[in-house]
């Protein structure tokens, strides 16, 4: 057990930093809102973290709050602006918004050395981006320390949105995904309850990204691009986007299958590519979707009755 | 307190919206008295439906007002306009089709559930009182409807009839005092019929009043107190169920001109 955590504990830590990064874009999707912004957020949230990091002697948990709220005051008036928006278009804005992200990362030391005195100051460092100092993480409970808050934090997440799912808020929202328009006739305030899907989903991104900082060690434009946002959007896919249990089956998968793949080398991406694109077909409701679980069941029942049909033509012989 | 009485719940003035250039509704008015059944008649396209968007904030009226209770309302958005009390179904039934029976009537009890996200999270007693008194006023909406049983079927599942109950069930859980229905009766059989009209004329006992849209004419000339008449989207007639039947331009606008 403890073997197999320690060969494989850079897959957990990535699994757990996706896992509430599909959580993070579940609860636009429960809400009906197909946004992309999550790869922005969590860049926000990466970047913060090793800004403070790397520019102050601030520690690293008072980043991590930094990041939440950063993202939480950037996720209000986006939303307010782009939530007018439906479908598609939607999809489009909050693209947008990633990429104004990534070219302000790119570029954000004009904009510093606009304001300072030193000329040559570097604190996004472009597409080399921010390397963070290497710690040799202590094992505590067998678990390295880096792992503790990231494992925290998805616990954390999935509680809430697992008690808002069962509460009120949660039939609010399907409620708005299935027809906005009967719910506002229900005095069920829309606009308002997108906000709040749509900040919330963008600070878990924006936590997830200030978690994930100290693991991938560089902060770099390149890892919080347009692909980025679509292999988020994907465990949702994959997982199911009516239950919260979807992104968590979904990024669970997609996270540890490229490793199980491994040996297939140039063509992973390719076969990944493939397993998404049958689970759209096969599993529209994604693996979350009770009748999945049926499966295995009829599966066996089958084999049962063709085992035993094959013995009685034995038998018949 | 006469004077309260004698205010009409629902005034509409000089309703007026354009499509284009299509008149949709032209220089509609008229007022519905608190706790009367108001039928709203006229052939396909007169314009009803259309008033019924109007007066529950769904999509722009061109010129007029809405008062509800002597307030205007007219110009407000939907759920705040839901909120002052108004609570409507639809022509083509729009439940929350994924979710049951049960959960749709208790969105319709929204309004009266207090308790924030926060005592949500934290399974505060504010968030579970108010879940549990929502339950049972749906249960007991449902059980009033004698639907009880089919509380935790999910709505799409249900037959077109029962579908049309349960938005009736969910637009009462708002507690309404106008009650807009449109079409309540299209797709019922002669028995859903029935207890469709005995129910809506039970509500009659409290203070709700009910504006109501149906091409069954034999339910509207039973039930009304009040009927108004639009044909091409301008209001042709109003009164009686016994004066409108025998008025000359509503026979001329279901049947035509005699030549």
């Amino acid at each position: 057990m403890f073997e197999f955590l320690s060969n494989n504990i850079s897959t957990i830590n990535f699994v757990l930093i996706n896992i509430s990064l599909g959580l993070s874009i579940y609860i636009t999707l429960a809400t009906g809102l197909l946004s992309l912004a999550n790869a922005g957020f969590m860049a926000i949230g990466a970047y913060t973290v090793a800004i403070i990091q790397t520019q102050t002697h601030i520690p690293f948990s008072f980043g991590f709050v930094m990041a939440i709220a950063l993202g939480v005051t950037l996720a209000l008036p986006i939303g307010i602006v782009a939530l007018g928006l439906r479908d598609i278009y939607l999809a489009i804005a909050t693209l947008g918004f990633g990429e104004i992200v990534r070219i302000i990362a790119l570029n954000g030391d004009k904009v510093v050395r606009l304001f300072s005195t030193n000329k040559d100051v570097i604190v996004f460092n472009g597409a080399e981006g921010i390397t963070l100092a290497y710690k040799t993480p202590t094992i505590i409970f067998g678990l390295p320390d880096t792992t503790w808050p990231i494992l925290i934090y998805c616990l954390v997440a999935i509680y809430i949105l697992a008690t808002l799912h069962n509460s009120r808020y949660g039939r609010i929202l399907a409620s708005i995904r299935q027809d906005e328009t009967a719910a506002s006739t229900l005095g069920i305030n829309v606009a308002r309850y997108k906000l709040f899907a749509f900040v919330l989903g963008s600070a878990i991104a924006a936590g997830a990204g200030a978690l994930g900082a100290p693991i991938v060690r560089v902060v770099d434009p390149h890892n919080y691009v347009f692909s980025r946002g679509v292999d988020i959007l994907a465990y949702a896919v994959l997982g199911g986007m009516t239950h919260w249990v979807g992104p968590i089956l979904g990024a669970t998968v997609l996270t540890s299958l490229p490793e199980a793949l491994r040996f297939l080398k140039d063509q992973r991406d390719i076969v990944n590519g493939l397993i998404i694109m049958l689970s759209i077909i096969y599993l529209p409701a994604g693996l979350a979707d009770p009748r999945v679980w049926t499966i295995p069941r009829k599966l066996f029942a089958l084999l049962g009755s063709m085992r035993s049909s094959a013995r009685n033509d034995s038998k018949g012989l | 307190m006469t004077h309260e009485s004698a205010r009409p719940l629902l005034e509409v003035k000089n309703l007026t919206r354009l499509f284009g250039g299509l008149k949709a509704l032209e220089d509609v008015s008229f007022s519905v008295p608190r706790g009367a059944i108001c039928g709203l008649i006229g052939p396909n396209g007169a314009g009803k439906t259309t008033l019924i968007n109007l007066i529950s904030g769904l999509g722009p009226l061109s010129e007029g007002a809405v008062f509800l209770d002597g307030q205007l309302i007219s110009g407000l958005p939907p759920h705040k306009i839901a909120a002052r009390g108004i609570g409507r179904t639809f022509q083509n039934i729009r439940l929350f089709g994924d979710l049951s029976v049960l959960e749709n009537v208790i969105l319709g009890h929204h309004l009266r559930q207090c308790g924030t996200v926060i005592d949500t999270l934290l399974h505060l007693p504010r968030s579970r009182s108010g879940e549990r008194d929502s339950r049972q006023a749906a249960l007991a909406l449902l059980g009033r409807l004698d639907m009880e049983h089919l509380a935790d079927v999910r709505a799409n599942a249900l037959s077109y009839g029962d579908q049309r109950r349960v938005e009736i069930a969910r637009a009462l859980a708002l507690e309404p005092s106008l009650l807009l229905l449109d079409e309540p009766a299209a797709g019922m059989n002669s028995t859903g019929l029935v207890s469709l009209c005995e129910f809506l004329l039970s509500l009659k006992d409290g203070s709700l009043t009910i504006l109501i849209i149906e091409h069954d004419m034999d339910l509207i000339m039973r039930m009304s107190d009040l009927v108004i008449v639009l044909n091409f989207g301008m209001k042709i007639a109003e009164g009686t169920p016994d004066f409108v039947r025998n008025e000359p331009h509503v026979i001329e606008a279901y049947l035509g001109k005699e030549q």
